[in-house]
């Protein structure tokens, strides 16, 4: 056979299995997904079936009618929930991205005594497993009033976020040549304005994305939030999925549907930052 | 405007010294080039100058003001950077004004302004488009922009040309240059190129491991070079350096042929005396392709290994004494490898330096 139609069959094979791998890749990550988003439409007996039924013969808002509806009738305080919840995670994030710029500043810029084994240190806090810290926060929660409160979770909150956005603002200031802020000092800046006026607006992608990063696990945390939320007043989102489990039976469809309320609004910040993570990344100042 | 002084300056890391006791005056409105090779601390010394770095020990100041300790903002000086550090965020015009909109001037002084600087650079078709969108030339010019629009007292340029291709960087040494003439101004231009050097220069000064080996205009250091170092980093091809003996009114060449002690050092060897004869490549020629000598000059023959033709003249590299020896031929006809050739020597410009100092005994 002509050696290059050989070739050709083979680029051409090699491209349709391409494209099956990333098929399949997709499936399994995007099918649980769809399916809460399916099963938040349909009535329970559809949900249970055996085997399951792929293509839904009704779909209804039942389940988001009462959710919404009275205590007595399947409804959760939603509006509550999703108020906690939003609360709880934006105060978070902006105290962590605050301290994360700080810190990831001086480790990108600054050398001082211990820097690596502090850096060391903060990155070893992130292999603590999170569970494990429920017992002792629920004891100093406990101890100092903080349990069932707002404060309480955004303080564990900005503790599990900081170290992570500290080591991704580092790596976003490192990127951001040095000559630029003295370049600007030079211009008139004062190490303040150079900051703000120019390395601040070069990193913001990475800010931008270490919020992002920050916001999701506020919004999506479940384990801590259980131990340390009581009642309507502090629960999140999350915690508030439990509403739905009783004795003996799980209201499912309630369960999908609170949960497609929950993706919601991390899908719109994802949507809007995404822009920034792009833009900001058009580096061009100096030569590279 | 400002003559800058440097006295006794000092630059230490730690226990580590880069810049070892410098002391250099630069006048108002002169152009200035420090040079050396990379590490001899001819940046350090620049940033300085700037504020850039903390000065360890000795004392700077511009025109009359000590400014040992004033932040960068209050010396009234622009620095373009190697790398052109241009602010990615912002248009080729918020660039150029920025540091006029940091002092507050008033939006109509600021565009007069940056007008002015983008009409001198011919930057005027590129002034919204954000740095990454130029190339490294205009980019250059928006740097070089960036510096004028404040009219400063003094220009610092770190290496500028350095990240261009040889033919844009000859281009803009022209316009660094004419932009010195435009704009009067002391600058201070740091480099590795000697060339550079010597181009832009009204002074050169030559730096080695954190000391300044001589100070002076371009033709000064190249045709009195101080010491061998500047003797070699200085022209090109380097000159050549050959050791020898002084014997008498002759000096005896290692290895190599005998020549006469060159007429203007002869007060100022002893009998003896260790020492290293240096000549340029254009003071060695092939008999019958050289300059009109008009003083005094020595014969010897010489193998030639290799030759490059670069078309008015050629460069031969031939050995002398176990060591190469670079030479030119004007006029030049095709040379053979191997091929034995007989040279002269123009004694009247040689150099004599000392063996065991490297100082020159001129």
């Amino acid at each position: 056979m002509n050696e290059n139609l050989q070739h050709r069959i083979r680029a051409r094979l090699l491209k349709v299995l391409h494209f099956v791998t990333l098929f399949i890749a997709m499936a399994i990550i995007c099918v649980p997904g769809l399916w809460v988003v399916l099963n938040s439409f349909r009535p329970t007996v559809e949900i249970m079936a055996k085997p399951p039924v792929w293509i839904p013969n009704e779909l209804n808002l039942d389940n988001y009618r009462a959710m919404f509806g009275a205590a007595g009738e399947g409804g959760v305080p939603v509006l509550q929930y999703f108020t906690n919840s939003l609360i709880i995670s934006v105060t978070s994030t902006a105290i962590a991205i605050l301290i994360g710029m700080a810190g990831g500043y001086a480790f990108a810029r600054y050398r001082f005594k211990g820097k690596s084994g502090i850096f060391i240190g903060l990155m070893l806090t992130r292999a603590v497993p999170g569970v494990s810290l429920s017992l002792p926060l629920f004891i100093v929660m406990a101890k100092t009033g903080l349990i069932d409160t707002h404060l309480g979770l955004i303080l564990v909150y900005v503790a599990l976020n900081v170290p992570f956005t500290i080591w991704l603002i580092d790596g976003f200031f490192r990127q951001v040549p040095i000559d630029l802020a003295e370049a600007a000092e030079i211009d008139g800046c004062t190490r303040w304005q150079a900051f703000w006026r120019v390395e601040f607006p070069v990193a913001r992608a990475g800010v931008a994305s270490a919020g992002i990063f920050a916001f999701l696990t506020s919004w999506n945390e479940y384990a801590l939030a259980s131990q340390l939320t009581r009642s309507t007043f502090s629960k999140t989102m999350p915690v508030g999925l439990r509403d739905f489990t009783s004795e003996f039976t799980i209201n499912w469809g309630g369960m999908t549907a609170l949960a497609v309320l929950m993706i919601i609004p991390a899908l719109i910040l994802t949507f809007l930052v995404q822009k920034h993570l792009i833009a900001g990344l058009t580096f061009g100042g100096v030569k590279g | 405007m400002a003559q800058v002084h440097l006295r006794n300056v000092v630059k230490k890391y730690g226990a580590v010294q880069v810049v070892h006791g410098i002391d250099l005056e630069i006048q108002d409105n002169e152009f200035v080039v420090l040079v050396g090779p990379s590490g001899c601390g001819k940046s350090t010394t620049l940033r300085m100058i700037a504020g850039l770095e903390a000065i360890s020990e000795g004392e700077v100041s511009i025109g009359d003001r000590v400014v040992n300790d004033l932040p960068p903002r209050h010396r009234n000086i622009s620095m373009v950077f190697q790398n052109y550090a241009l602010y990615p965020h912002m248009t080729v015009r918020e660039n150029l004004g920025f540091s006029l909109k940091i002092a507050k001037r008033p939006q109509a002084e600021i565009d007069k302004a940056v007008d002015e600087a983008a009409q001198i650079l011919s930057l005027a078709d590129y002034m919204d488009r954000k740095p990454g969108a130029l190339s490294g030339g205009q980019r250059q010019r928006v740097a070089m922009g960036r510096a004028i629009v404040r009219h400063p007292e003094v220009f610092l340029f770190d290496e500028p040309l350095s990240n261009l291709d040889a033919k844009l960087r000859t281009q803009m040494r022209t316009e660094i240059k004419k932009l010195h003439q435009k704009v009067k101004s002391t600058i201070v231009y740091v480099t590795h190129d000697q060339v550079e050097a010597m181009t832009l220069a009204d002074r050169i000064v030559i730096m080695r491991d954190g000391h300044i080996e001589q100070v002076g205009t371009p033709l000064d250091v190249f045709e009195t070079p101080a010491n061998t170092f500047v003797a070699t980093f200085i022209g090109s091809p380097p000159m050549n350096l050959l050791p020898g003996t002084v014997s008498g009114d002759r000096l005896a060449l290692t290895d190599g042929p005998v020549v006469p002690l060159p007429p203007q050092f002869a007060g100022n060897v002893a009998e003896g005396q260790e020492i290293i004869l240096g000549l340029r490549a254009d003071n060695l020629m092939p008999v019958g392709h050289t300059m009109p000598m008009e003083g005094a000059y020595a014969e010897f023959d010489m193998t030639v290994n290799l030759s490059e033709p670069l078309g008015t003249e050629t460069l031969l590299f031939g050995s002398l004494a176990g060591r190469e020896v670079q030479a030119k031929m004007l006029s030049p006809r095709p040379v053979k490898d191997g091929e034995r050739l007989r040279f002269q020597l123009d004694l009247t410009r040689c150099h004599l330096f000392d063996a065991k100092t490297q100082q020159s005994l001129r």
